[in-house]
């Protein structure tokens, strides 16, 4: 068998242990709460009737096993309940939400990446000079501050002071046009429409800027301890004994064996941002995940908050696979193992 | 320790996350005598006073009932330390114990702690915050229990890939041949090998701790009106920009100076103590 399939199922199967684990946890977390789950859903002037009737519908009145096997039976036929918030089933909902959150959070992946990676490399071929100092500092007031806070600043600055970006929102209204999946970038791109993906663009830019920033501080600060370690080693020496130019030596020598235990942590920052969205949505009143998991979270919404919690944490592990395996294709060591020897 | 402390003086990035981190705490101490209006902290309204920008003897403006913004930044940066503090006086001690018996006991033990704290892991920190914070009642004690719960497993894998790298080295051997316990071994000759790690990091944990309990309360899970509180300064000024930006900026610069500080000391002691944190 490949290392890489083999790879991927041990990962895989691990990660099954622990999504049902989360679904444990987060099951109990949502049942020793104090208070009646029905009577807050129905409200102080519901009759007594009436909620010994909800919490009927909703197991309450069980043992916690045998509501977790409810639950399980539930979620194999892909139904995650009936959120007391919205009244419509909760994988509705989070149909509804999740591409805006999604889209968000890709182009805050993009940005970090694009500008994280470089701006570490700079770092460490500058090591010590006063590019090192200033790179370090910015990176550093990155990683310092929440994306709220960033967002109220970005905002102010770039929507306020210098109309730069739009204020709020996904799409500028008047454009006339109907999402398909959700996703505005690949919507506006598939059916052809340049000014509503020129427009879709504009509006995520700033979001996924304040949102992209520490992890972009993140990305070059250990890009940057990463690369210096590397540049200590004999074979750079000898790369400089040669006489190679510096960039090429900083590109091909000493950043490529720094990116592999970068990855790793990186790909942990991107699918952090699926909690940190939830911030800087907010502000931007970005119509994804965030106001729906506050308001459920409000209102102990409790079918609502465990499915939100369980798909989040999905989702954080399916990144991390994703990257484990991108980490798998960049390592020669496990690439290479393919063949055989 | 003196030494190290003489080493961070040097370096002039260290020398500002010293000088900010001790204006911040010399701040919250002294809140009572520094502050011009000591009983805005409180439920107080001054309507004739009220959403005004920055002047003398408000000199970051008052917030919408009339309350004077510098007064309640200074108590809520108090409040802010404290919950710093007893979340990892909590999760340290903790996510230490159950590193070192996962890293260093091997076998189930490890499979079983390092799944758990896996499970803690794989929902993202500020989710898992919110849900307990959410589902328990908003208040100062439950945000930190809502913090601990999602901060101690960092400290289990730090400690955890410390003691497996450290299981085989010599001085272990050389316990377990004279015939020392197991707790013996894990707290007196492993640990002592994590505390420079596990310092480093908590310095830096104080800033995110801040930073991560701004943002609950933030999204209006945190602690509750009148406590004042950086991040729900923020949420409610945000309703007021661009005219009244100073309800949001000075809260909001209040909390990156205070990660920011203690990031660039926690910086500097990895640089000093080594370790991974």
């Amino acid at each position: 068998m490949p290392a890489i399939v083999r790879l991927l199922a041990k990962r895989l199967a691990t990660s099954l242990i622990v999504l049902i684990g989360v679904s444990i946890l987060i099951f109990a977390i949502a049942r020793v709460i104090p208070g009646d789950p029905a009577r807050i859903a129905l409200g102080p002037n519901a009759t007594a009737a009436a909620v010994a009737a909800l919490r009927e519908k909703l197991h309450l009145n069980d043992g916690f096993l045998t509501q977790y096997g409810y639950f399980v039976a539930d979620l194999f036929r892909g139904d995650l309940g009936i959120s007391l918030y919205t009244n419509r089933p909760v994988t509705r909902d989070i149909a509804e939400f999740l591409p805006a959150t999604l889209e968000l959070i890709f182009v805050s992946g993009i940005m970090m990446v694009a500008l994280g990676l470089p701006l570490g490399v700079i770092s460490a071929r500058y090591r010590g000079t006063w590019i090192d100092h200033v790179i370090r500092l910015v990176t550093l007031l990155g990683v310092s501050a929440p994306g709220f806070v960033w967002a109220v600043i970005l905002m102010l600055l770039f929507a306020y002071y210098i109309q730069l970006f739009p204020i709020a929102g996904r799409l500028s209204d008047g454009l006339g046009f109907q999402p398909i999946t959700g996703f505005l970038l690949f919507d506006t791109l598939v059916s052809g429409n340049v000014k509503a993906f020129g427009d879709a663009l504009w509006h995520v830019i700033l979001p996924a800027f304040a949102l992209a920033l520490s992890g972009i501080g993140q990305a070059a600060r250990l890009v940057r301890a990463n690369m210096v370690e590397t540049y200590t080693k004999p074979y750079i020496e000898m790369a400089e004994a040669y006489g190679f130019a510096a960039s090429r030596i900083a590109n091909r020598y000493a950043f490529r064996p720094s990116l592999i235990p970068s990855l790793t942590i990186i790909g942990l920052d991107f699918a952090a941002m699926l909690g940190s969205a939830f911030l800087v949505e907010s502000v931007y009143a970005w119509p994804g995940l965030s106001k729906y998991g506050v308001a459920v979270i409000l209102r102990k919404d409790l079918n609502a908050i465990v499915g939100t919690v369980l798909i989040i944490s999905a989702m954080f592990l399916i990144v991390n696979i994703l990257v484990d395996l991108m980490v798998s294709v960049v390592n020669p060591r496990i690439r290479l193992s393919e063949r055989p020897s | 320790m003196k030494k190290t402390l003489l080493i961070l003086t040097r370096n002039p990035l260290s020398l500002l996350g010293l000088f900010l981190v001790t204006v911040i705490v010399l701040a919250a101490l002294l809140a009572d005598f520094i502050t011009p209006f000591p009983e805005h902290v409180g439920a107080v309204v001054d309507f004739a006073n009220f959403n005004q920008p920055p002047h003398w003897p408000n000199i970051f403006g008052t917030d919408l009932v009339g309350r004077d913004l510098f007064t309640r930044i200074v108590y809520a940066y108090r409040i802010s330390l404290i919950l710093a503090a007893v979340v990892l006086i909590i999760a340290v001690p903790i996510g230490v114990a159950i590193g070192l018996a996962a890293g260093y006991l091997g076998g189930w033990t490890e499979y079983v702690l390092m799944r758990i704290t896996d499970i803690f892991l794989s929902i993202p920190p500020l989710v898992l915050a919110m849900s307990i914070m959410g589902l328990l009642e908003p208040t100062l004690t439950n945000g930190m229990i809502a913090v601990t719960a999602m901060w101690w497993p960092w400290y289990t894998r730090l400690v955890y890939s410390i003691t497996r790298s450290e299981r085989e080295e010599g001085y272990v051997l050389a316990a377990e041949v004279i015939g020392a316990s197991k707790l013996h071994i894990m707290f007196r000759e492993i640990l002592p090998n994590c505390v420079p790690s596990i310092v480093t990091k908590m310095t830096l944990d104080f800033g995110f701790v801040i930073l991560i309990a701004s943002s609950l309360s933030f999204l209006g899970l945190g602690v509750q009106p009148p406590t004042p509180d950086l991040g729900s300064m923020v949420a409610d000024g945000a309703k007021y920009l661009p005219d009244s930006w100073w309800l949001t900026v000075f809260p909001g610069l209040a909390i990156l100076f205070a990660v920011f500080g203690f990031n660039l000391i926690g910086d500097a002691l990895r640089e000093i103590l080594g370790g991974d944190a």
